[in-house]
């Protein structure tokens, strides 16, 4: 089994205001010294046998057309080891 | 000649029934199309109405822009097949990209529902075209991710080709960039728009009758043209 990671992140030009909203509470909270806070997502994705050729491919191409959107977000991918 | 609009049903579209009531109101024939089956049924435009297709789970409008019924409405739309997506329908039509830029956060993190000022800036569009160019027009508005954003050089072209076609007017409700409403395709059939002129179409139920002529216009344009 392998197992993908997918990481997507709005652009640095977009406004994120749920992170700005997190860097409020969290000096609310007592942490002095926030000075931005991004909030993103990730797809832990596991899938049978190996992740290669067409099927790496695929799934790169639905991490950018599916699970972001490259109007506003970016993604990066990476394939961690089985777990034998 | 009636024209035929469809109104397409997706899970969570909340809409739909308002949507088509408007076209009738506005003297067309309301077909309803289902988001599984990519059959459009020969209609002449089709409304993507406003709600939480999918559940707005991943992004709104991200899951339903892969719904059978949307690959005839691109294919269609490209080959000028007129759509206008209210809410919902404009966040799918932005994922289809079938228009440029997308929809975000309202920067204020609030769902805002209210009654909204409008500028109709453009009304060369199929949509649009009933409106005095500079017309004011109220209209409900009601969304949580509402906040069109593109990068600068797709702004300035939306406006250097006036494809702009209503921008907010007072308070900018959601952080648009340019207070920008609703915009169109190059060729004026695709509209998208984020305030909700289906709820304004009789005086019993809107806060006026300024949103029938988005549906007039259509209408209008399609039995011209035939």
């Amino acid at each position: 089994m392998a197992r993908v990671i997918v990481d997507v992140m709005l652009k640095p030009e977009i406004l994120d205001p749920q992170g700005r909203a997190v860097q409020g509470a969290l000096g609310r909270l007592g942490l002095t010294g926030v000075q931005d806070v991004r909030q993103g997502k990730q797809f832990i994705i596991d899938i049978e046998g190996t992740l290669e050729g067409d099927r790496y491919d695929l799934m790169h191409t639905l991490a950018e057309e599916l699970l972001s959107n490259p109007v506003i977000e970016n993604y990066s991918m990476r394939v961690v080891d089985d777990e034998q | 000649m009636i024209p035929r609009v469809g109104v397409v049903t997706f899970p969570g579209s909340l809409d739909d029934r308002d949507a088509a009531r408007a076209v009738r109101i506005a003297g067309g024939e309301a077909v309803a199309l289902w988001h599984g089956d990519d059959d459009l049924k020969k209609v002449d435009a089709v409304v993507l109405p406003g709600g939480f297709s999918y559940g707005d789970y991943l992004r709104c409008g991200a899951i339903a822009r892969f719904a059978p019924v949307m690959h005839s409405i691109v294919d269609a739309a490209k080959g000028g097949l007129p759509v206008l997506g209210i809410c919902n329908g404009f966040q799918i039509l932005c994922e289809s990209h079938l228009l440029p830029g997308a929809l975000t956060r309202n920067d204020s993190l609030h769902f805002i529902c209210r009654d909204q000022q409008l500028r109709i800036e453009d009304t060369t569009s199929m949509w649009t075209a009933d409106f005095e160019t500079g017309q004011e027009i109220l209209i409900p508005l009601k969304n949580g991710e509402g906040g069109y954003v593109a990068d600068e050089a797709t702004l300035d072209m939306l406006e250097g080709e006036g494809r702009v076609i209503a921008r907010y007017l007072g308070l900018n409700p959601n952080g648009s960039r340019r207070d920008i409403a609703g915009i169109r395709n190059e060729r004026g059939n695709v509209v998208g728009l984020m305030p909700h002129p289906e709820h304004a179409v009789e005086d019993l139920t809107g806060p006026t009758t300024d949103g029938l002529p988005f549906f007039t216009s259509v209408l209008n344009s399609l039995v011209g043209a035939s």
